[in-house]
């Protein structure tokens, strides 16, 4: 699996800090859409919308595609990768955390049965 | 994968992750004990600071830990890696029913989870439930996203165990 550096994960708290990129995330979410329709629905000039998309290009939270004069944008796989990675981290951290708890557990069960602790 | 060890001491289950909707995080797994035993272990500051920072976790120690767990009653967690510098968690205890469920919330986040955990009495063991629900997808995302953000390298295994930590007890 990808590692994610915090290097990587700014990039995309950068990207993500932005209400209009949000907001283009979750546009994409829904469908595809080329970088004009994303201008005209988010009220911006073309420039401006080219700018935001290339900053989530960059963070691979989006990929684009020309064909003939359109570029098409669509959610990055960036975004669930980072996810599987949160999970991942989890399911470690609770790994680790219940086997710990399990030996305490044990150990309870031991001084239950030698019977004087209130 | 190795084949589940289902008898005698050392049960190797391992713990299961999910997240539900965008909103919420789900952790459950089985305890060979009965619930009031794995309350207790939750509960006991003495008992719950033994088990909840990973031995595996190098440089980072539980500098602190204060558990008041009673409806109303408040938590505390700071952690340190050596330097003067701590990190802290804390909440206030939403709802407790002894041996039944614990509810907290994590107020060192803006827009923190709540967090239930439940204990099952399933014949003589249990099965533990850690919910936790943000609250809104945006405040997961963070979670998921932001708090990893910015540190220096070096203190990378930190940073993700307390971003973990964050959302957990928090």
């Amino acid at each position: 699996m990808v590692q994610y550096t915090a290097a990587h994960l700014d990039t995309s708290f950068t990207a993500l800090a932005d209400a209009t990129r949000r907001g283009v995330l979750e546009q994409l979410e829904r469908a595809d859409a080329s970088i004009s329709a994303l201008a005209e629905k988010f009220h911006m000039t073309l420039t401006g919308m080219k700018k935001h998309v290339g900053i989530l290009e960059r963070a691979g939270l989006v990929t684009t595609e020309k064909v003939g004069r359109v570029r098409t944008c669509r959610l990055g796989a960036r975004g669930l990768a980072a996810e599987a990675a949160w999970i991942e981290r989890h399911q470690r951290l609770w790994d680790a955390r219940f086997d710990a708890l399990d030996e305490i557990l044990s150990e309870m069960k031991q001084e239950g049965s030698d019977e004087s602790t209130s | 994968m190795n084949q589940q060890a289902n008898s005698a001491g050392g049960t190797q289950n391992r713990a299961s992750v999910e997240r539900q909707g965008d909103r919420e995080l789900v952790v459950t797994r089985t305890f060979d004990a009965p619930p009031s035993m794995v309350y207790k272990a939750w509960s006991q500051s003495e008992l719950f600071r033994r088990w909840w920072l990973p031995k595996s976790v190098s440089g980072v120690s539980l500098v602190s830990c204060d558990l008041d767990v009673r409806t109303g009653g408040k938590y505390r967690l700071e952690f340190g890696a050596g330097g003067s510098d701590t990190m802290a968690f804390y909440g206030k205890y939403l709802e407790v029913v002894p041996n039944e469920r614990i509810v907290w919330t994590n107020d060192e986040e803006e827009e923190g989870a709540v967090t239930t955990v439940t204990f099952e009495d399933q014949g003589g063991k249990t099965l533990l439930t850690f919910h936790e629900i943000y609250p809104s997808a945006e405040a997961l995302e963070e979670a998921l996203q932001g708090s990893a953000a910015g540190l220096p390298e070096q203190l990378d295994q930190l940073e993700q165990l307390l971003a973990d930590m964050g959302p957990g007890l928090s």
